[in-house]
């Protein structure tokens, strides 16, 4: 099989976010960057199937300025195979990133299936998956909690709410978006992570895949640290007249009972 | 004014209240808003968009549809568009809303932004805000091009308008070809909880580590019970096995944007707040009083869960008799 993982460099979350002069992204000085944990469940996926179907190959791909290359090094110290790095820049939107990652997959000459996180938790789209298998032309199951493998039909398991699950089938070739549940991601081990550093990585230019900025559709602008809340009410005295005084302010002040 | 559609989503024959805050937004406007329900038998559910301020309601309705699918409703809600050509589409940011949109965008080269927190209109323009970096920033929306502009909302960030009931709505049916469908679905499981979903709920309870047990957590869910609250976890409580996970709020669990958000020996970490920082009202319960919880509670309790939660309780139970 052909299996592809699309991932996504993102801040640490611990990461203290500062805001760049315009207000139009953040300031990547002293960030930490990491793979974004959902994408690890793409990766530890994928190479879970090629493990049992020998002659498979794990490609991951990832768009973006060229400190990503990082995390497709840790994609290939955990296992993969091979690694494309789709040159996008900082700012790129979900429609213009799937627009880049769809023309780089179009080049390959066989996708069976394609993973992702089922979200990045750096601006939380949760968009690029299904543009992308909607430019590719197949099907996308997102949010997926565990996967049932009958050749290339997929049995996938895909949380909703309410604890409520939907059983959903697919025939490759899919998009496939992992969430917690799917599996427990790998950590690399020091020596793959030594021969990973020597691999190589693939690097595809905009103009060669035929997008460009015009692909863009939405632009994040007055970006904003959310302003420091007030100091909250402390309410003093025993637990019955603590809960009597805050159930008081609750319905009176603040309406929300 | 400009001419919204809005895809108000059902499971089960029954109606998202978060889509109903956007039809009540647009009207609200002043916009012509066209409300679109997709299903298998959703005639019946026009007339509560009509209630909500709908001004026109359109129904998608096939046995195929009886179930969600991406496939399917992405066709269903594509060929709404196709007939009504909106200026902007709207839905709300439910596991329904986030799966089927990008597509629906895709399929229409619209420009779409996700999960946003505050939308107005303005001369006939959408304007959206949207939180990033697990809430810690919060940016405007531009659309920088003509594309269709697509927006789904968190549930509870606008508010649900009065209903009136003595709107009718007389719907008009849209039909698709839903011929060579790829994705089967095979079944639903359902969740066996009689409480609302945390992402839905209008308030939420949360208990942490502190609990202990998970038999500690009734005492939780007496408190959501007597005010119709979803209960709530810290990962700490969830990885303890006190509550399923899907109960778990936080960047690795639910993001919950409720009227009410009251977290109980929850000590307020990074990932946790990462969940519920956008919560209108936030009340702490702790018995730290240097707890970070604290720096974004509205109303701080210091003092025992075990004391308070049970008295909260019976003080709801005062409330509402
Ligand atoms: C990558 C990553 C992702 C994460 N994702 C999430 C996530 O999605 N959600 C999440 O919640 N966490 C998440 N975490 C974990 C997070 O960092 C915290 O460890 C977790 O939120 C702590 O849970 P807690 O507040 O219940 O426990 P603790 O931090 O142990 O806090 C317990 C609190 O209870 C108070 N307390 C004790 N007894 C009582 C009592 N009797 N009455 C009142 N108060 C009492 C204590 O003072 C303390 O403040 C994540 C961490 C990482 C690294």
């Amino acid at each position: 099989m052909n299996l592809y993982v699309c991932i996504k460099q993102v801040p640490d979350t611990e990461t203290k976010i500062k805001l760049n002069a315009d207000q139009t992204g953040i300031d990547p000085g002293g960030i930490k960057w990491i793979m974004s944990p959902y994408d690890e469940y793409g990766v530890e996926e994928a190479l879970r199937i090629k493990e049992k179907n020998a002659g498979s190959t794990v490609t991951v791909v990832s768009a973006g300025p060229d400190r990503v290359v990082d995390s497709l090094r840790t994609a290939l110290a955990m296992g993969a195979d091979n690694a494309i790095h789709v040159e996008l820049p900082e700012t790129a939107d979900s429609a213009f990133a799937a627009k880049a990652l769809a023309a780089a997959l179009k080049k390959e000459a066989k996708v069976d299936l394609v993973f992702f996180g089922k979200e990045a938790i750096d601006d939380g789209a949760a968009q690029v998956p299904q543009l992308v298998a909607a430019h590719l032309g197949i099907p996308s199951v997102t949010v997926v909690v565990g996967i049932e493998y009958a050749g290339s039909t997929l049995k996938c398991k895909r949380e909703i709410e309410g604890g409520s699950f939907e059983m959903v089938e697919v025939t490759a070739p899919a998009v496939i978006a992992g969430s917690k549940g799917l599996n427990d991601p790998r950590y690399a081990t020091l020596p793959n992570i030594m021969k990973a550093k020597k691999k190589e990585v693939k690097a595809l230019k905009l103009a060669d895949l035929g997008v460009s900025a015009s692909d863009q559709k939405i632009k994040y602008k007055n970006l904003q640290l959310p302003p420091p809340k007030q100091a909250g009410k402390k309410i003093d005295g025993d637990a019955a007249a603590q809960a009597k005084a805050l159930v008081q302010a609750l319905h009176t002040e603040a309406k929300v009972i | 004014m400009a001419k919204i559609l809005v895809y108000v989503e059902q499971r089960d024959g029954k109606t998202k209240k978060a889509s109903f805050e956007l039809v009540g937004a647009s009207a609200a406007a002043g916009n012509e808003t066209h409300a679109v329900l997709i299903g298998d038998a959703v005639t019946a559910l026009a007339a509560e968009c009509a209630h909500y301020g709908a001004t026109k309601v359109h129904v998608v309705q096939d046995a195929q549809l009886k179930y969600y699918s991406n496939e399917a409703y992405s066709k269903a809600l594509s060929q709404a568009i196709k007939t009504i050509s909106p200026d902007a589409v709207l839905a709300a940011h439910t596991p329904i809303g986030k799966d089927l949109l990008p597509t629906v965008a895709a399929l229409h080269d619209g420009a779409l932004a996700t999960d946003c927190t505050a939308l107005s209109f303005s001369g006939g323009k959408l304007t959206l805000k949207r939180p990033m970096y697990s809430g810690k920033v919060i940016a405007d929306v531009e659309f920088t091009g003509t594309s269709l502009a697509m927006a789904t909302v968190r549930a509870n960030s606008i508010g649900l308008p009065k209903p009136d009931t003595s709107k009718t709505a007389d719907p008009s049916q849209i039909s698709v070809d839903l011929s060579g469908l790829k994705t089967k679905i095979l079944e639903v499981v359902k969740g066996n909880s009689a409480r609302p979903d945390v992402t839905e709920a209008a308030i939420v309870i949360s208990g942490g580590r502190s609990l202990k047990s998970a038999e500690n957590f009734k005492i939780i869910e007496d408190a959501a019970d007597v005010i119709g609250a979803a209960v709530g976890a810290s990962r700490a409580a969830v990885d303890a096995g006190y509550r399923p996970h899907r109960d778990q709020v936080g960047q690795t669990g639910k993001v919950v944007s409720p009227a009410l958000y009251i977290a109980c020996g929850i000590s307020g970490a990074i990932q946790h707040l990462a969940g519920m920082r956008t919560s209108k009202v936030i009340v702490a319960i702790n018995t730290d009083p240097q707890a970070p919880i604290f720096q974004v509670a509205d109303y701080g309790i210091v003092g025992d869960l075990f004391q308070v939660v049970p008295a909260l309780t019976a003080e709801f139970k005062k409330l509402k008799e």
